[in-house]
Formats: structure tokens, C-alpha cells, sequence
């Protein structure tokens, strides 16, 4: 005997259309979000291009930052970055480990996630002002390299105790126990296996923090840096901490709005290094999770 | 028979390196509050002593703002609210369709690599610096607006909403993606064994059941366009302006702080006034966030 056959009714019919319908349109919108990435990023390229060379990376402005390169810019980002997150690791891989290792669920640990999210969400401009009044004028440090830095710092803060928690939640509970069992204390195991365990997570957070400090500007503008600053062409250690410095992003930012006739293609050259630099460091700090989680042990 | 005497393992000096560590790592714990409590203090700070000098109701819905007036001084900052309010509501207008859209398309209608890639994707998306996006305001929409629109300029409100969008956008998605991950899987499977579509499933079993994660998604992400500053600075044609139509310039708040804090003497009122401003949109995330977080809380608690 035959299986029975399903003949469709018209609701099915009609049922199966809409189905069809959604996926195309669903799919459609998350086009119109990919295509422009990748139509933009291409202009962007083609259109700075021809600027860039190596002579153009490690060569100063010249010319009224109508001519030469971009090197102080891009050390100056270098250095404001690397501070930034020297700062804001160390307290926010704690502040996670305080979060997630030590405190019971009480009012303070509610009030400190209120803080996290709403520190996350406090806009940058916002804390251009806070940098500009404490570290710039009521901390003494002036226009430099390090009160800005510490503002960058702040703000990533609140990013960087969100990813580091989320790693060691990953780290299993099992663990802990075998650790405590054998007479651990409470940092004993902290530091010789839930650290060791989630180091990889906790720095993939890290890193994905560095291109959003490299692109910041509002946070700058008005606490280090600065439109033009001479420094030697190529050289490795070009400002002091107490020094301004020029970023690439505050670069891009006077070379678009206030140098005139500028050379077309420089504001896209350094537009595409910029670009080229965050991009590079986030797909490392994707590549090397993924990478890790292929081969996690539990 | 006693016990063997108990054998100190650890040196004093280690047992109190430890409890020093205990301590910091307490310190660094209550940071995050630290932070949040001076960044309103030192704005409130600098700002204050204007406030005694202000008439507010002139100051929050006067569109005049002539901060540097030698005659008459007003610091009306209406139009500034309306263009950040316009701004922020065009480009939800764009961006929370497409980001809940495209959410709902990563999490439920493509598996496999099809859907990591496409999560990859997205936070590229997010990474692209917010003074890029004024860039691509400036030099390549302004051009594409003014040629195929019938636009007098191209940096104006709807140039500004778009690159909003676009910002936001993948906050919307990650967050949302995330919301409709939290709901069980046996919820899915109870309306697939009745024969539902993935399309009847998602409108009508998971949307609702991801209610409040989604609409924390949407809160963010205005959030992030609230507070968003080179972006708008450089693509609203930076007009003190109540829009009429898409295509008027304006002005927003976050912009105002950036285009004239340089230019202001250190505790001018013109300066006091820009932190009092910084203290408005402090106040408008700050009221913003804690929603979003009560809505995801709410999630929890389901």
C-alpha cells in the first residue's frame, strides 16, 4: 500500500509564501547592512590608495598638514592607547574578578553593575568634560599625554569588566572546588586557575578594546590632543607623558574640517589607515578567539 | 593522644601580601561607582555656579543661542533638544526595524557559518570609529545626498540619522540577537510540533517572549545615538535650527560641547554653560540606561 500523500491546503500554501517572504526580506535588511561595509570600506580604499606608502606612515606632516605623512599622528595614538589600557586592564580584570570571585549577590554588587552599564553608557563628549575638569585642571596635569590617556582609560573600563566577567563565568565552578578542596584559599585560586583558565577570553577583551580607544576623539580633543605637534620623522619615543601629542583621529578630524585645500586623497589615506588599523586588530582578536574556543578543554 | 602541632605552611609576609591583594581587588570592585559618582560630580562642579544666573525655562525651549553675544547673551539650547531628539528618532526609525530584522534573521533563519560570519560582520560594523563615519558623512553622502535628493545641502538631519543608523545598528542586533538566544528552545520546538513556520514562531512566540530584551536592544542603541558626537558634528551642517524638513541642518547637543569648548575661556559662563549641557545629556543616558537595564532585568527575572 502507499504512504498516504499530503495534498497542501490553501492556509499551508499561503503559510509556506509568508515563510518564503520573511527569509527574503529578513535577508534583505541584513544586506542593507553588510553591503554598505563593504561598499564604503572600498571607496574609502580606492580613494586613499595612492597616498599611501611607507614614506607616508613614517614621514611628519609638512606643508601646513597639506604634504608628508602621518607618523606623529600614529605614534601619538600608539601611546595614548597603550597607556589607556596599561590603566584600565589591571582595575577592570579586578573590578570582574571582585564581581565574579569574591562578592555575594547583595545591594552593593546591584549598585556596582548599575555602574558598569551605566558607565558604559555615559556619551564620550561627556567624558572629554570629566577629563578636561579633573585630570586636566583639578588633577594638575595639563593638556598631556596622560591626563588624556586616563580619560580613554574610563571609558573603556566599563567594556573591558563586562568581557573579563563573562571569561571567568566561563572557567566551571568544578574548578574552584577542586582547588578549595585541597586547601586553597580564596586567591590561591584566583591566580593559579581561574586566571590561567580564562586568560585567553580576558585578553581577547582587551584587545578588542584597543580599536575602540585607537578611534576615540571627543575624549581627546580637549585633554592632550592637539592639531599639529613636530616630532622627528620615524622616531620610536618621539613624546614625553606630559607632552601633547597629535592621534589619528583628531588628524582625520582637522585635516577633513579645518586645513583648506588639503590634497583630495589625504583625508581617505589616513581615513584608510585608521580604518585599516582598527579592522586588523579586531579580526586578530576574533581569529585568536575563535581559535581558542575550537580547542577549549571542558 | 594529641594531635601533631598544625605546621604554619604560609609565611606571615604571604598571608598579608594576600589580604593586601583582597583589599585592592575590593577597591577596584566599587571603582565602576567611583567613576560613575565623579564624572556627574566634577561636570555638576564646573557647571554650578551658573545655575543661580540661569532663567531655565528660557534655557531648555529658547532656540536663541548666542553664547558669545557682546550686547544680549542667551543661552537657549531648544533647538539643540529638538535637533538631538529628531536625530535620534529618524535614525531609530531606520535602524530599529533593520536591527531587530536583521537579529531575528542571524538568530533564527541561518546556522552554521552562514551565522557566525554574519556575527562577525556585525561587530566589524561596530568597530568602525565614529569620526570615520563623519568622514563618510562629509565627503561621500554629502555628495550622493546632494546629487539624487532634492536637498539645498547635503550635511543635514537625514544625513545625520543615516550614519546614526548605521552606528547603532549593531548594538540593536548583538543585543537582540542575544535577547532571542535567552528564550528556551522548548519554546521553539512546542510551536514547530504544531506545524507553525520559523516566520508564525518568531511573530508569534518569540517576539513576544523576548519582549523586554529586545526593547533594552532598542534602548541602547539610542543611547549610543543620543550621545554620539563627531558623527553628528560633522555631518548636521552644524545649524542652530528647528528642522522643518528632512533635509534642514541642525544641531545637537553633544556637537555644541565639541565645537566650542575649545574656543571658551577656562570658568567663562559660555564654558560653565557647555558642562551644564554635558550635564543634560549625562542625565538623558543615565535616565536611558537604568530603563534598558530594568527591562533586561525583567528578562532575568522570566
Amino acid at each position: 500500500m502507499n504512504p498516504p500523500t499530503f495534498t497542501a491546503t490553501p492556509h499551508v500554501l499561503r503559510k509556506l509564501r509568508r515563510e518564503r517572504l520573511a527569509a527574503l526580506v529578513l535577508s534583505g535588511m541584513v544586506l542593507a547592512m553588510v553591503l554598505p561595509l563593504f561598499a564604503i570600506v572600498a571607496y574609502l580604499v580606492v580613494k586613499g590608495a595612492p597616498l599611501i606608502n611607507w614614506a607616508f606612515l613614517v614621514t611628519n606632516p609638512t606643508d601646513g598638514m597639506r604634504a608628508g605623512g602621518i607618523w606623529s599622528a600614529l605614534v601619538g595614538t600608539v601611546y595614548l592607547v597603550v597607556i589607556a589600557l596599561l590603566v584600565a586592564a589591571p582595575i577592570g580584570v579586578l573590578c570582574a574578578v571582585y564581581l565574579n570571585e569574591y562578592a555575594r549577590e547583595s545591594w552593593l554588587t546591584r549598585l556596582i553593575n548599575l555602574a558598569v552599564v551605566n558607565l558604559a553608557g555615559v556619551p564620550s563628549i561627556v567624558h572629554a568634560l570629566f577629563g578636561l575638569g579633573a585630570f586636566v585642571l583639578f588633577a594638575g596635569l595639563g593638556r598631556s599625554i596622560l591626563a588624556a590617556s586616563l580619560t580613554l582609560a574610563i571609558m573603556t573600563l566599563p567594556v573591558i569588566i563586562a568581557s573579563t566577567k563573562e571569561a571567568l563565568n566561563a572557567v566551571p565552578l568544578s574548578f574552584r572546588e577542586a582547588c578549595w578542596n585541597v586547601g586553597a584559599s580564596r586567591w590561591q585560586t584566583i591566580w593559579r586557575v581561574v586566571l590561567p583558565n580564562s586568560i585567553s577570553g580576558i585578553l581577547t577583551g582587551v584587545i578588542l578594546q584597543v580599536s575602540r580607544t585607537a578611534g576615540e576623539t571627543a575624549p581627546i580633543m580637549f585633554t592632550g590632543a592637539v592639531f599639529f605637534k613636530k616630532v622627528a620623522d620615524g622616531a620610536l619615543f618621539p613624546y614625553a607623558l606630559t607632552d601633547q601629542c597629535m592621534a589619528l583621529s583628531m588628524h582625520l578630524y582637522t585635516v577633513t574640517t579645518q586645513v583648506n585645500n588639503a590634497p583630495e586623497a589625504l583625508p581617505y589615506a589616513i581615513a584608510v589607515v585608521l580604518l585599516g588599523a582598527v579592522l586588523l586588530v579586531n579580526a586578530t582578536a576574533i581569529i585568536v578567539r575563535s581559535y581558542l574556543r575550537s580547542r577549549k578543554k571542558w | 593522644m594529641n594531635p601533631p602541632p598544625v605546621r604554619q605552611a604560609r609565611s606571615a609576609l604571604s598571608l598579608w601580601g594576600e589580604r593586601a591583594i583582597e583589599w585592592i581587588i575590593r577597591l577596584c570592585g566599587i571603582s565602576a561607582v567611583i567613576f560613575v559618582f565623579s564624572i556627574f560630580l566634577f561636570v555638576f562642579l564646573e557647571g554650578a555656579p551658573l545655575i543661580p544666573d540661569l532663567n531655565w525655562i528660557q534655557v531648555i525651549f529658547s532656540p536663541e543661542w548666542y553664547p558669545t553675544s557682546r550686547s544680549n547673551v542667551r543661552y537657549g539650547v531648544g533647538a539643540m533638544i529638538i535637533g538631538t531628539l529628531s536625530v535620534t528618532g529618524l535614525a531609530m526609525l531606520f535602524a530599529v526595524p533593520f536591527g531587530l530584522g536583521a537579529a531575528v534573521f542571524v538568530s533564527e533563519f541561518c546556522g552554521g557559518r552562514l551565522k557566525e560570519t554574519l556575527k562577525v560582520v556585525i561587530e566589524m560594523l561596530a568597530a568602525i570609529p565614529s569620526i570615520v563615519w563623519g568622514f563618510i558623512g562629509l565627503s561621500v553622502m554629502n555628495h550622493l545626498i546632494q546629487t539624487w535628493l532634492p536637498a539645498p545641502v547635503g550635511l543635514n538631519l537625514f544625513n545625520a540619522a543615516l550614519l546614526l543608523a548605521l552606528m547603532s545598528v549593531p548594538i540593536i542586533v548583538s543585543i537582540g540577537e542575544d535577547a532571542l538566544k535567552a528564550v528556551p528552545d522548548s519554546y521553539r520546538e512546542a510551536a514547530l510540533a504544531l506545524g507553525a513556520t520559523r516566520w508564525q514562531t518568531v511573530y508569534r512566540v518569540l517576539l513576544p517572549a523576548a519582549r523586554n530584551g529586545l526593547l533594552a536592544a532598542v534602548l541602547l542603541g539610542v543611547g549610543r545615538a543620543i550621545g554620539e558626537t563627531m558623527a553628528v558634528l560633522m555631518a548636521t551642517g552644524h545649524a542652530v535650527n528647528i528642522p522643518t524638513s528632512l533635509f534642514d541642518p541642525i544641531r545637537t547637543l553633544t556637537a555644541t560641547i565639541a565645537a566650542e569648548l575649545g574656543e571658551t575661556a577656562v570658568g567663562s559662563p559660555h564654558y560653565r554653560m557647555l558642562f551644564l549641557i554635558g550635564l543634560m545629556l549625562f542625565s538623558i543616558t543615565f535616565v536611558v540606561n537604568l530603563l534598558a537595564d530594568l527591562a533586561v532585568r525583567g528578562v532575568r527575572r522570566q
